[in-house]
């Protein structure tokens, strides 16, 4: 009891003092870096200059022509199905990755083994490596005279320069961005919720999709939004293994540098504008989709 | 507190404005003839086979230039596709001199406004110092016995060659092809497509440039025939030896590359009297014989037959002005959007 009884004046000397604390705390909210204004300035500028004014040029260089000869350039048979083996390659290739790099980030983060680390610091080189080194590699590797080539030729399995080249160079060029992505959220994960959702009987499969995976899809998610547009712009590796062949492996930055090459600016542009839109719309469905999964599992 | 935020924005939108103004301005130098300076360097922006020649030229070429005018030229030499080269010159590549494979990547920068008009001229023999031409690289012992253009459009043979699309270089091989069946059909332009056409569905693999394409055919072993300009034919025999054979057709094209001074950069930098001389050396007869060496036509016709255990001359060269009226009626009617290249494809 004696404890809590004060007498008057410490009383007052405790109000004066908190008075005095109150002066000194913040008005409002603090943010680690400071200034709203100054941040958000630098970030539209760098924005602006990096991204929006190039992708704005874009436009600027496609003045030159009307919107009937854009429509006859981006609806040519040929760009058609250019569009179409980069959109069904990159599909293909970024939902591997999902299933593949998923996998890859359990064993790297739930698992010691030795050269574990290693192995994780492989994950980003395919970051770190010129596109073209990979894609004249990878294309000698599948090649049908090549270590794994030679596996599949006598099975009539042809992968350097088909489909299936450029489907696997994209995976090469995809997997770090599921990797890194899903990695940080299992680490996150307290295998707690697996050892509770077993000592309440479920199964090992209902466990992996009823609580593991609502806690991973946006992360994979993400992954896949990332895998799949880089895929679609990928040039450098895509070249070397796709053998070009008009209506059969020739993908959209080809026809793009095409144009370029002949000095058709405008049809270059063109072909970039609906990737990059389709892209936009990619990109922005999955950030869209992510964002209500979030809002969903913070009300449950 | 809003006073502040707004003149934060304020600054920082106005700071990113200078950077953008500071963009636009460039330091312009110029340098009188007589008083040079110790050391030059000039830039020579060429295409993809050119990597050997130009180096064995450049260091010719710094030896002479040090002993009549006492200063140390340093060449910085630039290789990929010919026209990727062209588009990099006129979105600001600073090359003094090109050296690519098509008169019209070389046009299309006098265009920019960056080479003066008449440059085809200035040179000799239209700005071509040498020349090489199409030939076919086949593996040892010519196992589908490829002697002429009518044997690789054959069924079972598979042929490697670069799109006419992306490489300037494989325009070459597409006109040599057309030149052949011109002959063959005498000028029945419906005939002489399906030869083409039958050929390029012969194509398994259509890299985007000349290096991609050796790659495929001497790396990776892919097809039986790769359409190749002769100096990258030689040089890949060179490097593997007894692996390959060159055979050269009863018709072929005057692959003519051009070069030029980048007038708007060489003035720019003070490198005129450099970048003139240093293409006027590739017409020497020191020069020309290194051109040989590394397996181009010399255009000197005595330093050329110096080279006839090498070259086959007799084969009939049609070339590009006389056989087909010069780049832009060529360009025309085979490689624009929707001409006949594209034509062949369409199914």
């Amino acid at each position: 009891m004696s404890l809590l009884t004060f007498t008057r004046g410490e009383i007052c000397a405790m109000n004066i003092v908190t008075t005095k604390l109150r002066r000194f705390a913040p008005r409002r909210k603090a943010h680690v870096i400071p200034g709203f204004g100054l941040s958000v300035g630098v970030t539209i500028t760098l924005i602006s200059l990096i991204v929006v004014i190039p992708l704005l040029s874009v436009l600027v260089a496609l003045s030159g022509i009307s919107w009937r000869e854009f429509w006859g350039i981006v609806t040519d048979k040929m760009v058609l199905h250019a569009y179409q083996v980069s959109f069904v390659c990159s599909l293909i290739a970024a939902v591997v990755n999902c299933v593949f790099g998923l996998l890859l980030a359990w064993v790297l983060t739930r698992y010691k083994f030795p050269g574990r680390r290693i192995l994780d610091g492989l994950i980003e080189l395919p970051f770190a490596l010129p596109t073209a080194v990979a894609g004249i590699a990878l294309t000698t590797i599948y090649a049908d005279q090549g270590w794994i080539g030679k596996i599949f030729a006598p099975l009539g399995i042809k992968i350097s320069y088909t489909q299936v080249g450029i489907t696997i160079a994209l995976i090469f060029i995809g997997i770090p961005f599921v990797v890194r992505s899903v990695q940080p959220v299992l680490e996150k994960l307290d295998s707690q919720y697996e050892e509770a959702a077993q000592m309440l009987g479920a199964s090992r499969v209902r466990t992996f999709f009823k609580v593991l995976m609502p806690e991973l899809l946006p992360a994979l998610l993400t992954g896949f939004g990332l895998a799949f547009s880089r895929g679609l712009g990928e040039y450098g590796s895509v070249v070397f293994i796709a053998g070009n062949i008009p209506y059969k492996t020739q993908i959209a930055p080809l026809l793009i540098m095409g144009k370029l090459e002949q000095f058709s600016y405008a049809g270059a542009t063109s072909i970039a504008l609906v990737m990059i839109v389709i892209a936009f719309i990619l990109l922005f469905s999955i950030n869209f989709i992510q964002s209500h999964m979030n809002k969903a599992a913070k009300n449950n | 507190m809003k006073i502040k935020k707004i003149s934060v924005l304020v600054l920082t939108l106005s700071l990113a404005l200078s950077a953008l103004a500071g963009c636009s301005s460039e330091p312009t130098e110029t340098t009188s003839g007589d008083d040079r300076p110790a050391e030059v360097e000039i830039l020579n922006v060429s295409y993809d086979p050119t990597r050997e020649l130009y180096v064995a030229f450049n260091e010719a070429f710094a030896k002479y230039w040090k002993e009549t005018t006492g200063q140390e030229v340093v060449v910085t030499q630039s290789h990929a596709g010919s026209g990727k080269q062209a588009n990099a010159v006129i979105e600001g590549n600073e090359a003094d001199v090109v050296t690519l494979a098509l008169e019209g990547d070389v046009d299309a920068i006098r265009k920019a406004g960056l080479i003066n008009d008449g440059w085809v001229d200035r040179l000799p023999l239209k700005s071509s110092p040498y020349t090489s031409t199409i030939v076919f690289l086949v593996r040892k012992g010519n196992p589908k016995n490829i002697k002429d253009w009518d044997d690789i459009v054959k069924s079972g043979v598979e042929v490697i060659t670069p799109s006419p699309k992306t490489s300037g270089g494989a325009k070459w091989n597409f006109l040599a092809a057309w030149a052949f069946a011109q002959n063959l059909y005498n000028g029945d332009d419906a005939k002489i497509t399906q030869f083409v056409k039958d050929l390029y569905a012969n194509v398994t693999v259509l890299d985007s440039g000349a290096r991609g394409s050796t790659t495929t055919f001497v790396e990776n072993k892919q097809g039986d025939v790769l359409l190749a300009w002769e100096n990258e034919a030689f040089l890949s025999q060179k490097e593997h030896p007894g692996e390959y054979e060159i055979v050269t057709p009863s018709i072929s094209i005057l692959a003519q590359p051009s070069v030029s001074v980048v007038d708007t950069n060489a003035d720019k930098h003070g490198t005129r009297e450099v970048s003139e001389a240093y293409l006027q050396y590739l017409y020497t007869e020191e020069a020309q014989r290194i051109e040989g060496t590394w397996f181009y036509r010399p255009s000197n016709e005595t330093i050329l037959k110096e080279f006839s255990d090498i070259f086959d001359l007799n084969v009939k060269l049609v070339n590009i002005d006389d056989d087909f009226g010069g780049w832009d009626a060529a360009n025309t009617k085979f490689f624009v959007d929707g001409a006949v290249f594209d034509q062949i494809y369409k199914q």
